[in-house]
């Protein structure tokens, strides 16, 4: 990596936009049964349709929005930015297509769609920006612990500390 | 907002009637007008704030390569919670469109 050309800066390894989209699409699973009931109980079967391809659009978008940052990122930051700035305008002609395309269908309610694409976006966003900021690492990873340099270092896990032994300090600060 | 609102529907108005519509023509022109203009304006904003964010995400990342895996998942956040109000936009459009 190059911080005399930040645009050109490459992002490697496993992207963690795609592996936030993926934990994301992972806690829709758990919110598909609770709209469908709510869509059943108001709205009836086209209401539970209408959730279903509302919850679809929510869920391609997300990955979408996850894999167009990690192979933007893989080609370099500039590109990266591209992929979200264009990937937003992309994204929103596409679920613009994709509710044109079906509003005069039989089994489409509109009302219903836009609230599941509305509230399931807001939902799993702020669910998982908790886990987030819970772990303060990449989802469904928490931070491997990491050796305390201050701490005596111990040969087993079980040895006593010696109380007057010199701490171990790190040279780096 | 609203005289511009009021402005949009006005030149609506003139070219509907320059065009010959009728009433109701005219009323279904005025609300399709506001709505795609609620829907544009509604874009712009997360367009701006999607670009800052990003800006600052890769300055960030240039300066602290070894974070940007942070960086990301929280940019990505960000990217994600910006576009809700692009979305809200939207489905403000197609309810005041089509419903």
């Amino acid at each position: 990596m190059s911080v005399d050309e930040p645009l050109g800066v490459r992002i490697e390894g496993p992207s963690p936009a795609m592996a936030v989209a993926v934990d994301i699409v992972k806690r829709a699973v758990w919110v598909v049964p609770v709209a469908l009931l709510i869509a059943a109980g108001f709205w009836g079967a086209d209401g539970v349709w209408s959730t279903l391809y509302g919850l679809a659009i929510v869920v391609v978008n997300f990955l979408l929005a996850g894999w167009l940052l990690a192979v933007g990122g893989r080609i370099g930051a500039a590109a990266m930015g591209a992929a979200a700035l264009f990937g937003f305008l992309l994204r929103l002609g596409l679920i613009m297509v994709a509710v044109l395309a079906v509003r005069n269908a039989s089994w489409v309610e509109l009302v219903p769609l836009g609230l599941t694409i509305i509230v399931t976006h807001l939902l799993l966003l702020f669910w998982e920006l908790r886990h987030v900021s819970a772990s303060l690492a990449f989802p469904g990873l928490r931070p491997a612990p990491t050796p305390n340099p201050y701490l005596p270092v111990r040969d087993r896990a079980d040895d006593p500390v010696d109380p007057d032994a010199e701490p171990v300090r790190s040279d780096r600060r | 907002m609203s005289a511009l609102s009021n402005a949009v529907a006005q030149v609506v108005t003139q070219a509907g009637e320059t065009a010959g519509l009728d009433g109701d023509a005219l009323k279904s022109a005025n609300g399709a007008s506001s709505a795609g203009f609620a829907y544009g304006l509604a874009a712009i904003g997360p367009g701006i704030g999607i670009g800052y964010l990003v800006g600052q995400a890769v300055q960030a990342i240039a300066r602290q390569p070894e974070s940007a895996g942070q960086v990301q998942t929280t940019m990505f956040l960000g990217i994600a919670f910006t576009e809700a109000l692009a979305l809200i936009g939207f489905v403000v459009f197609i309810l005041l469109k089509f419903v």
